[in-house]
């Protein structure tokens, strides 16, 4: 391990872009393996990923798309979830796209529709529809002071998507 | 867009039963968003972004649900001892011109504040903003 690099365990729960249209829609993927220990703890003799873990990459495709149209400058925070129905389950095998679009965008926050679906299953591949709404909180809290700097998208954080945009090469 | 008051409070009753998870029937004109259908605050914004899109406007930060209620509260010559004082009751009348202040100003506690926020200012804001 690098020791230059700070080692934080961080929160992510997609895998990787594969469609980017920034300020309308973007879709992550999600491959699901039984080395992750949450598919154990639901029912541990049939491993599912938890609906709220489903919900959480969903989030996250759709923080990223709001963060990045405004250049990751805003604290962009999950304020809302509308509405989540499911349609089937996620198993250990499993490969999820996240696609989210943006409804609604402003200076205060934006409204997304989300649809899981199984890359695995093109017959029936819809998991979940959810909707949910985000706000760029200092726009939002009148009276509440955060913190500067932005611990939503943090520089470790953004470094890290940069390494995902096209053309970018990694080396070792 | 030619709306009637009926058709207007119809898309609005939808609006706020999906935004806020309340029955068709708890939506009435004098229904207050907080105390009545139990709105926080982060929900205003997704009334706002519902209203947009229900009635294909725009709404500015603010026009419909005034911010910065903060320093209105902190300011002496708008609230004295808990009460709105006639000037900062004017601000707000201001800030919010199709409210009705005529139960507000009877006992005009701050902690009365939140009651000015109703389906019936809603309603007169779309109505006011469509041609």
């Amino acid at each position: 391990m690098n020791p230059t690099l700070p080692c934080t365990m961080r929160w992510i729960w997609i895998d990787k872009f594969i469609e980017f249209t920034p300020r309308t829609s973007a879709t992550a993927v999600k491959n699901v393996t039984l080395a992750e220990e949450h598919l154990h703890d639901l029912y541990p003799a049939f491993p599912i990923m938890p609906h709220s873990l489903i919900v959480e990459g969903m989030a996250q495709t759709a923080g990223i798309l709001v963060g990045e149209a405004r250049n990751f400058s805003e604290k962009v925070i999950l304020a809302k979830v509308g509405k989540a129905t499911f349609h089937r389950l996620v198993r250990p095998g499993d490969t999820l796209h996240y696609h989210a679009k943006i409804l609604q965008l402003s200076e205060a926050g934006a409204s997304i529709e989300g649809t899981v679906t199984l890359a695995s299953d093109p017959a029936t591949p819809t998991v979940a529809e959810i909707e949910m709404m985000f706000s760029h909180i200092d726009k939002n809290m009148a009276g509440v002071q955060f913190p500067e700097h932005n611990f939503v998208f943090t520089e470790q954080f953004t470094e890290l998507l940069k390494t995902y945009r096209d053309g970018a090469v990694v080396t070792v | 867009m030619g709306l009637s008051q009926e058709e207007i409070f119809a898309k609005v009753q939808t609006v706020l039963v999906d935004a806020l998870g309340v029955d068709a029937e708890e939506v009435t004109p004098t229904a207050t968003l907080r105390g009545d259908l139990g709105a926080e605050s982060i929900d205003f914004l997704d009334i706002v972004f519902r209203l947009e899109k229900a009635f294909n406007i725009k709404i500015p930060r603010g026009e419909l649900f005034p911010e910065d209620f903060e320093k209105l509260q902190s300011d002496p010559n708008y609230v004295q001892n808990d009460s709105v004082t006639p000037a900062g009751v004017a601000e707000l009348k201001k800030r919010m011109p199709y409210a009705d202040f005529t139960q507000f100003e009877k006992n005009p506690k701050l902690e009365n504040a939140p009651s000015l926020l109703t389906v019936d200012l809603i309603v007169k804001y779309i109505q006011a903003k469509i041609p």
